[in-house]
Formats: structure tokens, sequence, C-alpha cells
């Protein structure tokens, strides 16, 4: 766990409390009746958090959703954030085995220029969408900080909210892109198990574990408004990674208060040439289960819902824990005004445009909510 | 009680229920609005997507008073700003400073609630800053400008009441200015119960959404409020301890 060169290095104690307490986590060791007392409870400490990941919670779902949903409504209402991701490049220098990006995959790579980028953008945004999510694949050659702003500042004429979901940065660098105009960064741990990271992550400096779970941190002492959290359910134990995610993101609030904070929970999906890739035990009640005690856990925090899983899925999680939803997803490079120019990362489940998932909502007798940041 | 108007920055409202949007369907405001007699909807600014999809500011019927809130603003100066900006595109002169720098609990930093409140009632605002209730920062909200003072009954979306009963009482001892009620409120007796002990008004958005019925709620909240104003107007009535006034003479000794 060596930092490479140039790689900040803001000190780690985060980092071991949480190491520390998921090695610690034996989800078996809880009954039916810990479940139980957990439900009775208005603030759900760390220690019912892990009872409610655990496989004693399984068979309470039924009454863990509707105590969600209730936190849900008190602290989101039933607004439901829209937005859509567009990929600007898909080299990667990383070999991440589940990955459909990784550098030893041979997939077509491809970089939008900025006239592309802007036809991109313009195209979403006449989709009536105010927020979007930049994502690269992890290549500071290919595609450096400097490219990487210059198209958050195409974003900024178009959109009232820019994430990036990109390779993790050094402070300084986040500065930049937040001057630049971004304000939310999504960095995933994929796992917290530091042994199985290192085997599921052969070179590059994605394989330097500290400085990708420090990420957030440095985006919050560039300004960032806030940052999201999680883990790629299914790569490692899931319960245990799961917990440790929300452990990762309640210390970063509690360090830095005024940051928001959300939680995205993916999947592993199949990808070209590789059919196979996918979560083994994490089925959908696994992964509603660990969006609920995310839920329960920080009711504050926003849960975003992705377009790896299917709509039936998507459709019923929106209000109960999920209130973020993104539509006319592409997964390849561009794809939104014109074909898409590279390979994807992995294969969407839900391939709905922004209208039908507008009208999904409204039909739910929930919000959609297309801007939720002013710019300043 | 026609005469009875609550005055803010020289505006009159008959009604003193407050509605806070952003918890319901927008297509529900109209709706609420009217069984709820509401005068004054807040609305946040970060919410608002002029000449875009499910814009907040379409869905306001005319003649209703905006309160556009600084929600999102970490500091005074982003208070600041959003507040510029609400005027910019229309909004009005009214303003709630909303400067929150806790994702939690979403807690008010009165500190930089009273820089804020300072710079824009200088700018001709209408200021109603939302607080923590607390006697100090309420007096140099009044110095500062404010034209109504916003202190929470408890955390926000919480529905949990008059949790902070006893520091809003000071305050609608001591202050002023109008005080309205604002954050925590969960159900209309609550509101009855703050109206009746002086509050002003009432602002309500969590315990109106998280309802079963919406429109009927907001009614509910409607006539809470001004049952716990007419009470409050007439003069509550002595309240007996548990074992009723004690009937032995304590002064009969002076006719001794």
């Amino acid at each position: 766990m060596e930092y490479m060169e140039g790689m900040d290095n803001i000190g780690s104690e985060i980092m071991y409390k949480v190491i520390g307490e998921t090695e610690n986590y034996d989800y078996k060791k809880y009954k039916d009746n810990d479940v139980l007392k957990v439900l009775q409870k208005d603030i759900i400490s760390l220690e019912d958090y892990k009872v409610l990941l655990s496989p004693a919670a399984e068979k309470y779902l039924e009454p863990i959703a509707h105590k969600a949903k209730k936190e849900t409504m008190k602290h989101f209402g039933n607004s439901i954030n829209m937005f859509t991701p567009l990929y600007i490049a898909n080299y990667c220098e990383n070999y991440c085995v589940y990955c459909g990006f990784n550098c030893m995959n041979k997939i077509n790579r491809a970089k939008l220029t900025m006239k592309e980028i802007e036809e991109e953008m313009a195209a979403i945004a006449g989709t009536g969408l105010k927020e979007i999510l930049l994502l690269t694949g992890e290549s500071r050659n290919m595609s450096s900080v400097e490219y990487i702003g210059e198209a958050v500042k195409i974003a900024c004429k178009y959109f009232s909210s820019i994430s990036i979901e990109i390779y993790p940065l050094n402070v300084d660098e986040y500065r930049y892109l937040r001057e630049c105009g971004a304000d939310y960064v999504c960095v995933y741990q994929e796992t917290y198990d530091t042994d199985k990271y290192e085997e599921v992550h052969l070179f590059g400096h994605k394989r330097i574990y500290p400085y990708r779970f420090n990420a957030q941190e440095r985006a919050l002492m560039a300004n960032m408004r806030g940052v999201s959290f999680g883990a790629l359910l299914g790569l490692g134990d899931f319960r245990k990674d799961a917990f440790a995610a929300g452990l990762h993101a309640s210390l970063i609030q509690k360090k830095y208060p005024h940051a928001e904070i959300s939680f995205s929970i993916p999947r592993l999906r199949p990808y070209i040439n590789n059919s196979d890739n996918n979560p083994n035990d994490v089925h959908e009640k696994q992964l509603l289960q660990v969006m609920l005690a995310y839920r329960l856990f920080m009711p504050y925090a926003g849960i975003t819902i992705s377009t790896r899983e299917r709509a039936g899925f998507r459709d019923n999680v929106i209000g109960i824990a999920a209130t973020k939803i993104s539509s006319g997803v592409k997964v390849g490079v561009g794809g939104h005004g014109k074909d898409e120019k590279g390979d994807e990362q992995f294969e969407i489940a839900d391939s709905r445009n922004v209208k039908e998932i507008h009208d999904m909502i409204i039909s739910k007798g929930l919000q959609p909510v297309y801007n939720d940041y002013i710019r300043l | 009680m026609n005469n009875d108007k609550l005055i803010i920055g020289g505006h009159e409202f008959n009604s003193r229920f407050i509605l806070g949007s952003g918890k319901f369907s927008l297509d529900m405001t109209k709706a609420v609005i009217e069984n709820g007699g509401v005068e004054m909807a807040t609305l946040a600014l970060r919410r608002a997507n002029n000449g875009g999809e499910e814009n907040i500011l379409d869905y306001i019927p005319e003649g209703i008073t905006l309160l556009p809130n600084t929600s999102g603003a970490r500091n005074a100066e982003e208070a600041v700003r959003i507040a510029r900006l609400s005027k910019e595109l229309g909004c009005g002169d009214f303003v709630k400073i909303e400067v929150v720098r806790d994702s939690k609990y979403l807690l008010p930093d009165n500190y930089e609630t009273i820089k804020a409140t300072e710079i824009l009632a200088k700018e001709g605002f209408i200021v109603m800053p939302y607080m923590y209730p607390d006697l100090i920062t309420a007096r140099e909200l009044v110095n500062a400008g404010a034209s109504a003072i916003m202190p929470l009954a408890a955390p926000i979306g919480s529905n949990r009441g008059l949790v902070t009963k006893e520091f809003i009482k000071i305050l609608v001892e001591e202050i002023d200015l109008p005080i309205i009620v604002d954050a925590g409120i969960g159900k209309p007796s609550q509101a009855c119960e703050a109206m009746e002990m002086g509050v002003d008004a009432i602002m309500a958005n969590t315990a109106v959404a998280t309802s079963g019925n919406i429109p009927m709620m907001a009614e509910a909240f409607k006539l809470a409020i001004i049952a716990g104003r007419m009470a409050y107007l007439s003069g509550i009535g002595r309240v007996l301890e548990n074992k009723g006034e004690a009937s032995s003479p304590l002064t009969g000794f002076l006719n001794d």
C-alpha cells in the first residue's frame, strides 16, 4: 500500500478505523431478536447498522423497508433527482479483473473531442436534464485533468450540477476541477478488503488502496460540495464491503459535517469478453437489504440507483430508499448525440429514456427533480 | 379577528400558515395552498428550473407571496449570492435565510445567518432568518435588520414537535418582530400549541407532505393555526394545579 510518486498522502486515520471495524464485523452472530430490537429504534447506531446488514435481517426486509420509507419521506419528501452519465473517454491504465474498461481487455477505445463533448451535452440538455455525471476510464495520459477540466467548463453551459467519476486526484487537482465548475465527486473503493483489493487490481495506480480510499476526503478538502461512496458488491464479501462503505461515509461526514453524502450500490455486471462476470451471492434481495441499511444508518444521505439494475427493481426502490435515478443511459463513450465512439464498461439493464423515467416517477406519485443545485 | 393581520416587512397577511414546498408533488401545490388558506409559500431556489421541466415556480398560483430560501448555502456569502439570484429571477424581495453547514441534522449556523441578514437587509430584502432559538442571536438578527425570526421547533423533517418550546417562549416574550416557528412541527395540535403561546405564524412542510391525505392535512393545519391564534388573542384561561387551589386561607390572620 505504498503511495506512488506524486500522490498526496493526507494521513489515514479514517481508513484504519474502517479496516479495523470491518475486520471485526461478524455478521453471523446476530439473531432475530437483535433485528427486532433495531426495528424499534429511532436512531440507528453503528452496532444497529451491523445488525441490519446481517443475514438475520434478511427475513425482516418488509418491516425494514417500511421503516426506511418513512425516513426517506422525512428527509427527501417524494423528490427523486434525475441525471445521466456521460462517458467522455474509456482509456484505462489499470488492470482490474472485473471491469470492462481494464487495459488488458481488447475493446474499442475512444475519447471525445471538445466538439463532440459539446454535441453530446447539448443533446442531453435537450432532454431537460440539469444534472450530469462525467466519467472517464482511469488514464491520466489519455484523459488528463486538464482535458476533464475543459469538459467540465463546457458542461457549465448546459447543467447546474456536474459530478465527476474519474480516477482519484490530488487536492490541488480536485480544486482545479471545482474551479472549472464540478461540484460532486464519486469514487468507489470497489472492495474494502485489502487482500481482495490487491488480488483484483493487478496493476496501475488503482492498486494503491489508501490513495483511492482517501479520494473523497481530498475532494472535500478542495471544497467539493459532496462525495459519493460505494463498493462494487459481489467482488468481495458484500456484507463487509457494504458495512465498510457506510462506515467510511459516516466518518467522513463527521469530519466534514457540511459535506453532502451519497451512496451508489453497484453490483458486478457482465462486460464484453466476460459474460460470466456476475455478483454471485448478491441477489436483488441482498441489494435491497444494503440500500435499506444505508438509508436507516444515514437517513440524510442520497442513494442512487443505476441502470445496472432492471426497470422493475429500480421503479420499486425509489421512494423506499433510493433518491436519485439515471435515465437515457449510455455506458459507451458518447452515444447521446451520435453513435457511441467506444465500447461499453458493462451491460445495462434499463435503457429507458428521460421521458420514460419521468413518467414512471410521476406514475408512482413521486416528484421528478431536475434542478437541485445552484452553482455560485 | 378580521383586523388581526400578520405584518412582515410592511406586508400584511391574513394567513398565519406559511407553506414549505419541496417534499410533495408539484401538482399538489395548488390544492395544498387553497386548502391551507396559504398566502406565503417557500421555495428552494436550488429547485427552481426556469424554463425547464418541473419548475416549482410554474406551480405556485398567482397572488401567493414567494418566500425563496437559500437552501444549499454553507456560509453567509453563499446565502447572499443565492438571495441576489432570487431577486434577479423575479422572486420578489422576501428571502428566508438558511445557512446550514451540517448535512446530518440540518441545523442552522446562527453566526453566518446574522452576517447574511445584515448584508441583505441593507440591500432592501425582507429578511426572514431560520435560526436555532437563541435569544442572543435573535437580538443580533433584530439589530441586523431582520423582518421576522424563524426559530426551529425541532430538526427539519423530524416532525418531533415543540422540542425547543421553552426557548421559543423566551423569543416570544423578548423579541418584537414576528416569531415564526419553522421546522419540526409534526401535527396540527403542535402548531396550535405554538400559536397559543403567542407565536405569530407557523411554517410546515414535512408534516403535510408525509400525511396520508395532503390537502386535508393542509386544511387541518389551517384550522389548528386559527384555533391557536384565537386562543392566544382570547387570553388562555387559568390552569389549576393537579390538586386544585388550596382553600385554607393563608392571609386570614390579617383579619385577626
